[in-house]
């Protein structure tokens, strides 16, 4: 807001006290925040925990050892369970995702249709987001026993029982070779590549369009040479999509789509009746109205909502502990192997390291948002 | 501003002051069923010392998994309790000993007369060159197969003597009968299954050899027994992953299923909370193949450096190492008493026999319980456990292990 | 929230296509009431009467014990998470407000740098910070027990309550502190004469918001509390994790762990969504 700015100029003394004011917070910030950071990206660097001896020293001596935790977790074989880690928040992401934004998607349209009661509605949907992890995670825990609950609920209508193990199942789905991962990674990006020379060229813009062209063709070549370069663990690895992550899945959703409905809700609010009005008058029914006029004006709505949702599955810790244990090799993640590698193996350097990737990850998706969004408020 | 900030940091103030009082701070695992034989030594040590306020800091999860990271981030953060339940044996000695973390009890255990009331070979697993690092407090055997003696017969089969008559004999007319052969849990218990199994394929000086260096992991023999424990995983329940320790006990006092390896702590569980006679209601005996061996572990607690209340702390070692507070301790435990002049008619059926094992048998350490292997290395060994589960690849996994030792 | 402008002209709805409405909704009530109706007759079983066969089943007797059970071993643990939520909250909240202010009311040169960074913290994975975090509070003498767990809270808050504030004070006209610096008032006299008076709504909001966070917030607190100062979610998660449990008393301590926050949901719905939205960074 830019006509705030220099309100207060003439008293210039005052504008000292307020950059003195919030001063303490600045470093406070600077500190807890970006200090440890670094920090923890320095520790990272070194071989914290490479001995037992030091490990656990008062005051352990440590040395600089460059990127070799780094290339530890991608490379060897011990370190398998954090390559299985990104697939499994990879996977509990998509589904996450997909799962709040359709169920609260829905539920909002619902509530949109006037109905009786909406405030009863609306209150039972979001509560659960007022619950600790920890609380709904021991709830769906029970919820989820091998033989009770959820596989029980057919009982009630007369059917056999699920004989599903929600937690514990050892299946493994949509498996892959890790050491194929590049070539599909950089097949995917020529792919992108190729896409943007095709916009580019329909705007008139020959030069990108050409440096797009270069681009594609690098990774084409890099790709179908084998995708050489990338640092791979020796021996080969299948890693995929592990059923026992499907409770979890279940009971994240429950968690936070009511949350995702409160966003919807928000933005379906902010439509004006008189557009809905316009659309009927012109005679569109009721879906065309919602497909053809409410939902693409919903898709900022959608953004910030998959965005904050997608943060939250990279960071989720509390639900897992609790419903599958911290120690539950198939429904691990990253956030908590780096709590069993720092806390129980002593491996500090490597759960710094583990930190760190998953800070990258957050970061990825966090800093192009608040840039886009502080952006667009400062415009408005 | 600072008008309501002041109070409210004076308040913070007064909260952190409260803390420090004649106390005495217990830190350990042992919960539930476990929890009688601690509370008993803590009645003893305050009818002892009516002046101090125990506090038993207790963190559940089982084989102590929980709680040994509790413990690490109070020691990393100066705050060590006044004494831990602690494995004896490299658990304690690769991890905190070696770190200089611990206070050497030599001295404690020569004024006390310890070092002719603890055999020897027990004496030496708690200490290295540089001291006595923690008080024994029990002695548990890991290599024991449970059952229950009726429903064998009714199913028609025997305590098989090695796993090869078991994968061949014994678990094929288990499953024809709909019975799971063998019970196993959460992954502490697959490696705690796993020690069972090489001890008897390597036999001790294989087994020995294996921790002193002598046999590489990724020996052919080592390979093969992993295949070994591959197929006697075929004979157990599929969702082992979810099952506590107790769990897996309950299915074969259920009737649901015919074994379980499991340490004799499951005597305990058995006799005291699912109140089952020993020798009728369940049966033991060694594990398949390791008969002669008594694969040792021991809860044992140390002194560490800093202990806030080191005089309380010291005055508790003293006391559970002593005959009255073994005593008082292991009948409950459901273990034996490491001291040789322990009063064995306090025992039950189980304790007795365990107690005559423990004096002719040849002894062994754990890996499962941090006998023979240190934390770091019991953490990794777990990764090595998740990634043969889910593999089966036996060559893998002695690769994988043979990296870590 | 609700409009209802429209309602008079709309046209009459197809009494079908209600009836779908109504029940779609009531199929996701039943599934976001399950779960609750599960713990309640959980936790009013008896031990005994417990079994994975007879999950669904209403309990033959009322059986209250489990809650006296629960609350004799949770007591202490509510009281730390009390005091803690409560300190933290009120430390973010004031200190947000002021920064909220300066924020918007004191534009200085770089504040468009500073804000982003600031909020950026709001979003990081804990994991990162975490042993730097437990080494300083090691260092300064506050590991293990509340104060180090309550500065922690404020610190990790104030990037929230900041912007909850800012966004809040942004609705002020600049006018009405133009009449009071004529008046003589300074930075002192504007925020205690008109900002802090007009803030009741926005304490509100931020209060609910962080006490929530603060009350469920589980991996600082297993981090850095030593057993006697640990909240109600560490304590809950040991009791649950433990072995053979015994369900009806993890089902009544989680009633007991979520009742504060989840009273505070249904009596102050409204400022609990704003704190919501705001979360998102909208504003």
């Amino acid at each position: 807001m830019p006509r705030h700015r220099g309100a207060f100029r003439p008293r210039s003394n005052d504008h000292v006290i307020a950059v003195l004011m919030l001063l303490p917070t600045l470093v406070l910030l600077a500190v807890f925040v970006y200090g440890f950071i670094g920090s923890t990206a320095w520790m990272s660097l070194t071989d914290w925990g490479s001995n037992p001896a030091q490990a656990l020293a008062l005051d352990p001596e440590v040395a600089f050892v460059g990127l070799a935790n780094y290339e530890r977790l991608f490379t060897s074989g011990l370190n398998a369970r954090f390559r299985q880690d990104l697939v499994n928040t990879f996977f509990f992401t998509v589904f996450f995702i997909v799962g709040c934004v359709s169920l609260g998607l829905g539920l909002a349209v619902l509530l949109d249709q006037r109905v009786r009661g909406e405030g009863f509605f609306r209150t039972v949907f979001l509560f659960p987001f007022a619950l600790a992890f920890i609380v709904t995670g021991t709830i769906w825990r029970w919820m989820l026993q091998p033989q009770g609950g959820v596989n029980r609920l057919p009982e009630l209508i007369g059917l056999p029982p699920f004989q599903f193990g929600w937690l514990t199942s050892r299946q493994q789905v949509w498996q892959f070779l890790w050491q194929d991962l590049p070539v599909f990674l950089g097949a995917l990006l020529a792919l992108v590549a190729l896409w943007q020379v095709w916009r580019t060229w329909r705007r008139g813009g020959r030069l990108s369009a050409g440096a797009w062209g270069g681009v594609a063709l690098a990774l084409a070549v890099w790709t179908l040479s084998g995708a050489p370069g990338v640092a791979l663990p020796a021996r080969p690895e299948t890693h995929g999509f592990n059923l026992a992550f499907l409770g979890i899945i279940l009971a994240s959703i429950w968690q936070m789509s009511g949350y995702t409905m409160a966003l919807y809700l928000a933005g379906l609010r902010g439509i004006s009746d008189d557009l809905r009005e316009a659309g009927r008058i012109d005679g569109a029914t009721e879906w065309q109205l919602y497909r053809h006029v409410i939902l693409p004006l919903l898709g900022p709505v959608t953004l910030s909502a998959m965005i904050i949702l997608g943060h939250i599955s990279l960071k989720i810790f509390d639900l897992i502990w609790a419903m599958a244990g911290a120690d539950n090799a198939e429904t691990d993640v990253p956030a908590l192997l780096m709590y069993l590698r720092s806390f129980r193996a002593n491996r500090f350097a490597e759960g710094a390291a583990i930190a760190i990737v998953l800070l990258l990850m957050v970061a990825a998706v966090i800093v192009p948002y608040l840039r886009s969004t502080l952006r667009r408020e400062k415009a408005a | 501003m600072r008008r309501t900030v002041l109070p409210f940091l004076l308040l913070l103030l007064g909260l952190s002051v409260a803390a420090a009082q004649n106390e005495l701070e217990i830190f350990s695992w042992w919960a539930g069923d476990e929890g009688p034989a601690l509370e008993a030594l803590i009645e003893m040590y305050e009818q002892q010392h009516p002046d101090v306020e125990v506090i038993n800091a207790t963190v559940t999860g089982g084989a102590g998994v929980t709680a040994k990271a509790v413990l690490k981030t109070r020691m990393l953060g100066g705050d060590p309790p006044d004494s831990f339940q602690v494995h004896a044996g490299q658990e304690l000695i690769g991890t905190w000993v070696v770190a200089n973390r611990m206070e050497d009890l030599t001295p404690m255990f020569e004024e006390q007369g310890w070092m002719d009331s603890f055999p020897p070979d027990v004496i030496e697993l708690i200490s290295t060159e540089g001291g006595i690092w923690s008080v024994p407090v029990n002695v548990h055997r890991s290599n024991v197969i449970w059952y229950v003696p009726s429903n064998l017969e009714e199913w028609g089969v025997e305590v098989p003597a090695d796993w090869n008559e078991f994968v061949e004999t014994t678990c094929p007319a288990l499953q024809e009968q709909g019975v799971t052969p063998l019970t196993v849990g959460e992954n502490w218990t697959q490696q705690h299954l796993w020690e069972s199994v090489v001890l008897a394929e390597l036999g001790v000086d294989g087994w020995r050899s294996l921790w002193t260096g002598n046999m590489a992991f990724d020996d052919d023999a080592v390979v093969a027994a992993w295949e070994t424990f591959g197929r006697v995983l075929d004979c157990t329940n599929d969702d082992a992953a979810g099952l506590a320790w107790q769990q897996a006990t309950d299915r074969v006092a259920e009737g649901e299923a015919a074994f379980n390896v499991m340490g004799d702590w499951a005597a305990g569980y058995m006799n005291t909370t699912l109140g089952l006679e020993p020798g009728q209601g369940f049966g033991w005996a060694a594990s398949p193949g390791t008969d002669g061996v008594f694969m040792v572990l021991s809860d044992s607690f140390g002194l560490p450096v800093g202990s806030p209340h080191r005089d309380n702390a010291v005055a508790w070692l003293e006391l559970i190492g002593s005959k009255g507070g073994q005593d008082a301790f292991n009948p409950l435990k459901g273990s034996i008493s490491p001291r040789l002049d322990s009063d064995l008619s306090l025992y039950n059926t189980y304790g007795q026999s365990a107690a005559d094992d423990y004096q002719s048998d040849t002894k062994v350490g754990s890996l499962a319980h941090g006998t023979v292997a240190n934390e770091t290395f019991m953490s990794e060994f777990a990764t090595v456990m998740d990634a043969y589960t889910g593999t089966r690849d036996a060559r893998q996994a002695a690769a994988m292990s043979s990296d870590l030792a | 929230m609700t409009a209802t402008s429209g309602t008079l002209c709309r046209p009459p709805r197809r009494s079908g296509s209600r009836v779908v409405v109504y029940l779609l909704l009531a199929l996701a009530t039943l599934f976001f009431l399950l779960p609750i109706y599960l713990v309640l007759i959980t936790a009013l079983k008896e031990p005994a009467e417990i079994s994975l066969s007879s999950t669904w089943r209403l309990p033959r007797t009322w059986h209250w014990h489990s809650f006296v059970l629960a609350w004799e071993a949770f007591a202490p643990r509510l009281r730390n998470s009390l005091i803690l939520a409560v300190s933290a909250t009120v430390g973010s909240a004031l200190l947000g407000s002021l920064n909220g202010y300066i924020l918007s009311k004191w534009r200085f040169r770089g504040a468009d740098i500073v804000f982003p960074l600031m909020l950026f913290g709001m979003f990081i994975p804990y994991q990162s910070i975490l042993i730097p975090l437990f080494q300083f509070l090691r260092d300064v003498g506050l590991y293990g027990g509340l104060p180090g767990l309550i500065l922690t809270h404020i610190v990790y808050g104030l990037p929230i309550t900041t912007l909850i504030f800012r966004n809040f004070y942004a609705e002020i006209p600049d006018e009405m502190l133009d009449a009071a610096k004529i008046d003589g008032a300074g930075f002192f006299g504007i925020y205690r004469r008109i900002i802090f008076p007009l803030s009741v709504s926005g304490f509100v909001v931020v209060v609910i918001w962080q006490f929530t966070q603060i009350w469920n917030e589980f991996l600082f607190a297993v981090t850095l509390t030593r057993q006697s100062s640990q909240p109600i979610t560490v304590a809950l998660a040991q009791l649950a994790g433990g072995q053979a449990v015994s369900w009806n008393l993890p089902m009544a301590g989680s009633i007991l762990a979520a009742l504060p926050t989840l009273l505070i949901y249904i009596v102050l719905g409204r400022y609990f969504i704003r704190g919501l939205l705001a979360g998102s960074v909208k504003g």
